[in-house]
């Protein structure tokens, strides 16, 4: 049995709507936890950000400053939020918060607010514009792709990689494209979106998997689970899946933490080419730097990933890696509407912050 | 006590999409510049006023320059006088072993009149004129070519002084992660710029022994300097094997990307830019793939904005306030694009100079020309503002006080901070006088 | 309805925020709106509201509390709270 998790963990990433952020599904992992004690403050962008009101969830919120205000606006907000609530764990969840937090790594610490994130040069290694040359690394396939500061370059690539491509923004969203106009119009999207550079990757035809998987930073694997999505919402979201077993897969996502020295939590896109569960066929096609918004499957599986987490940014030890997971354990996401109070809202729009003892805790 | 009164102020909750990136502002207050209140400034030299900073001057180009010499044998900075070219900046970053590096007649001469010698000013440029290149010639500067038109004027002007003088190629690259920037200088993939050096070294009336590439501006992927590095020592080995002509410099330009935010960039220019020693170690990564253990050429930098960007800001004054149709609190400044023309690609960081009280909200900032375009800052979360007011827009040290447009309103005062708190103009406010004086009257009217 | 029974209806916490059971929006107002609203709620005519600020709040010479009463009857009466 783990010694009992006593800390004030505050969790961002409350918005749980059809394009979940991880935060909501993180917080209940660390519930699930049967030696948790602790209190977890929810940490989102907008006040009606749904786990706000997710009932039993939270032991209170806040609103955060945009991750565009950058990383002095956010030190400034948790400097008044440790004050508020007694903050000694941040896990932050949205790509857009990752850089600016792993930077900010001893500032928190000095706040008394511990952190398990990687470093910004992991982070930056692990970026899309950067994933071709982690194709270098023993152990890592990945498809070709090459990061454009402008359309004109769009023609070549479509020669190089043949269609379809895939059109991926620097921070969010990816897109097949089946024709040439197709390939425009998302760069045009991605641009005005994200901003440059935009990514185009050669389309492996095959199967999609994704790895959850924690690293302890030395470049050993604290735990990892593989699922495959059963099914996906019109943006492309999973919205259920199931857990496999296949050790090819985890051997590439260890074979990553293990290239990147990765601190922290992280997710792997695979594509298993014509479906082969092979180390040949298997090639990394996204890395993204924090909890994928199905992890609470990691824990209901049997590896608690966030959990653990939490514990290792406290400095606890624990026995790794963790228990292998139930296999074939599925997740589906369903929508329900909750019941909410009006003074959540009126709170967490007048003040920006929900206090602890509120309705929803 | 009374509470303070600030302004009533009412923001209706749009129904919209929630998104990972709501709102909350954090308002920092900027009332002192180098320890000297703002204030002080202000009554001193007037509003609008543009500051400088020696010492954040110094430290940026001190710190580039360690950067450098941790990694780099032989180097050199030019500092780039397009990006700044006032006198008293262009002294202080002298003053800390930059040379210039210019790409006019012009800027050729504001060098000269600051003492620098010949032999420390790189001549840049796709446009020279034949007087300009016998300038150069005259005082020793190095003269870099664009295209072979100047390679003809440059061989004319040498043949006519009767000197061989030693000069510099400009190369592109076209498959950098970079926009394109291949309008200046001789393309390295398709082999113009392999030619070109045959073609001079067959000529002989030139020595070449720079090549020089510039990799784009704002380049926020380091990356491309590895890539460029590379490329251009592999054209100087390969000039070395077949014609036997020696590198001695490969110039890798300028375009180091200050902290800054573009405008079409999400995260803040102080996440997205890479520091100097990120860029540095990229070039002597390209090298070492290129050159191994071997010798490796004196490296020129001409890094300008991420050097000056930071140590300069403009203080400006609320006019007035007014209310947009959709909602939006529309702020009138004293100072506008005229002053500011980075306005139009950065989201350029606005700070209240005094203590502000109340509900932020969107807000823009609009300068006083009477033009539609004249938009500061669009849409940025405030607290209301007083006419009277003042402001600080941050990091407008690059290119302002050169593209700046004498327009509507005349120039304000330029003034630098000196390391004690002390101070001085640098630049005077123009007057109607200023820019009358080049003005001539025909007879007949 | 008249101005003051149609600002009776609405919700307003201590916080400064605003609920209009009638339309549904919510609104954030700061500390000087929430005490003009109040007065408005109670009847008080905008030239009583601003007397009324100069005597509840420290003013300076710039503040100019007029234009501003008016400016936020305006924004209500854009939002139908006052007609």
């Amino acid at each position: 049995m783990n010694s009992p998790l006593t800390a004030t963990i505050a969790v961002t990433g409350m918005n749980a709507t059809d394009n979940p952020a991880p935060g909501v599904p993180v917080a209940r992992a660390l519930r699930l936890d049967p030696s948790f004690q602790g209190r977890i403050i929810g940490l989102g962008y907008d006040p009606l950000d749904p786990g706000f009101y997710a009932t039993g969830l939270l032991d209170g919120g806040a609103i955060l400053p945009l991750p565009s205000a950058g990383r002095e606006a956010l030190l400034h907000r948790m400097r008044e939020l440790v004050a508020q609530f007694g903050i000694t764990v941040f896990i932050p969840t949205l790509d857009s918060e990752i850089r600016a937090v792993a930077s900010l790594r001893d500032e928190l610490l000095a706040l008394g607010v511990h952190t398990f994130v990687p470093t910004v040069d992991a982070i930056d290694r692990s970026s899309k514009p950067q994933l071709p040359k982690l194709g270098a690394e023993p152990g890592v396939n990945v498809p070709e792709s090459e990061p454009l500061m402008s359309a004109d370059g769009l023609g070549k690539l479509i020669k190089k990689f043949e269609l379809p491509v895939v059109v991926k923004g620097v921070y969010y969203g990816a897109y097949v494209c089946y024709t040439e106009a197709d390939a425009l119009a998302s760069f045009r999207y991605y641009e005005a979106t994200w901003g440059l550079p935009v990514i185009v990757q050669r389309h492996l035809d095959g199967d999609e998997y994704n790895v959850c998987a924690l690293g302890d930073g030395t470049g050993a694997t604290v735990g990892a689970v593989a699922m495959r999505k059963l099914a996906l919402t019109d943006k492309g979201k999973g919205w259920s899946g199931v857990t496999v077993s296949s050790p090819a897969l985890l051997e590439l996502a260890a074979a990553v933490i293990r290239a990147l020295k990765w601190r922290g939590p992280l997710e792997v896109e695979i594509m298993a080419a014509k479906g082969e569960m092979t180390a040949d066929s298997l090639h990394v096609i996204e890395i993204n730097p924090r909890f994928p918004a199905w992890c609470y499957l990691t824990a209901a599986a049997g590896q608690n990933l966030p959990s653990a987490c939490a514990r290792l940014a406290l400095g606890e030890r624990i026995a790794t890696p963790l228990p292998a997971y139930k296999t074939g354990q599925m997740f589906v996401r369903i929508s329900l509407d909750q019941v909410a109070d009006m003074s959540t809202f009126g709170q967490l729009s007048a003040l920006g912050i929900l206090p602890f003892a509120t309705p929803s805790a | 006590m009374k509470p303070r009164y600030e302004r009533p102020v009412i923001v209706r909750h749009q129904v919209g999409s929630i998104s990972k990136f709501g709102s909350r502002p954090s308002i920092r207050v900027y009332d002192k510049f180098e320890g000297v209140p703002i204030a002080d400034l202000v009554s001193a030299y007037g509003s609008p006023l543009i500051l400088f900073s020696e010492r954040l001057l110094r430290e940026r180009m001190r710190e580039l320059r360690d950067q450098m010499a941790t990694r780099i044998p032989r180097f050199t900075i030019g500092w780039s006088y397009k990006t700044n070219y006032l006198g008293a900046v262009c002294r202080v970053l002298h003053q800390e072993g930059a040379w210039a590096e210019v790409v006019s007649g012009l800027e050729m001469q504001m060098a000269l009149r600051l003492g620098m010698p010949g032999h420390q000013i790189l001549f840049n440029g796709p446009a020279k004129t034949d007087a300009e290149l016998e300038m150069a010639f005259t005082k020793g500067a190095h003269v870099q070519m664009d295209h072979m038109d100047e390679v003809a004027l440059v061989e004319k002007v040498a043949e006519r002084m009767g000197i061989r003088p030693k000069v510099g190629i400009r190369v592109n690259m076209t498959e950098l992660p970079t926009q394109s920037w291949d309008r200046f200088g001789f393309n390295l993939e398709n082999g113009s710029a392999l030619e070109a050096a045959r073609r001079i070294v067959r000529r002989g009336v030139l020595e070449i022994d720079t090549l020089h590439i510039h990799v784009g501006t704002f380049v926020q992927d380091a990356d491309a300097y590895r890539l460029a590095a590379k490329g251009i020592a592999n054209l100087a080995k390969q000039l070395r094997d077949e014609s036997n002509v020696s590198i001695d410099t490969i110039d890798m330009g300028g375009g180091f990307a200050s902290r800054n935010t573009l405008q079409s960039q999400y995260l803040p220019g102080e996440q997205a830019t890479p520091s100097f020693s990120q860029y540095v170690e990229k070039i002597a990564a390209g090298l070492d793939e290129a050159y191994g253990g071997a010798e490796w050429p004196r490296i020129v930098l001409e890094t300008g904005r991420a050097i000056v960007d930071d140590s300069g800001i403009l203080v400006a004054s609320v006019v007035g306030n007014k209310r947009l149709t959709d909602g939006r609190r529309a702020v009138i400044i004293d100072a506008g694009v005229n002053l500011l023309p980075t306005a139009w690609w950065y989201r350029h960081d606005v700070f209240p100079a005094q203590d502000v009280h109340g509900t932020a909200e969107p807000t823009v900032f609009v300068g006083p020309l009477c033009m539609n375009i004249d938009v500061v800052r669009d849409r940025i979360l405030f607290p209301a503002l007083k006419a009277g007011d003042r402001v600080v827009v941050g990091r407008i040290g690059a290119y302002n006080v050169t593209q700046w447009m004498q327009f509507i309103t005349a120039r304000p005062n330029v003034v630098m901070v000196g390391l004690d708190g002390n101070h001085a103009i640098i630049r005077r406010a123009e007057t109607v006088e200023t820019l009358v004086q080049q003005e001539e009257m025909p007879a007949w009217l | 309805m008249s101005n003051t029974e149609r600002l009776r209806e609405l919700a307003i916490s201590d916080a400064g925020f605003v609920f209009d059971p009638l339309t549904g929006h919510t609104y954030n107002v700061n500390g000087t709106a929430l005490a003009v609203l109040r007065s408005l709620k109670e009847g008080a005519t905008p030239e009583a509201v601003i007397a009324a600020l100069h005597e509840q709040f420290e003013t300076e010479p710039e503040d100019d509390i007029a234009r501003d009463v008016y400016e936020l009857v305006g924004r209500l009466r854009e939002h139908g709270l006052v007609k």
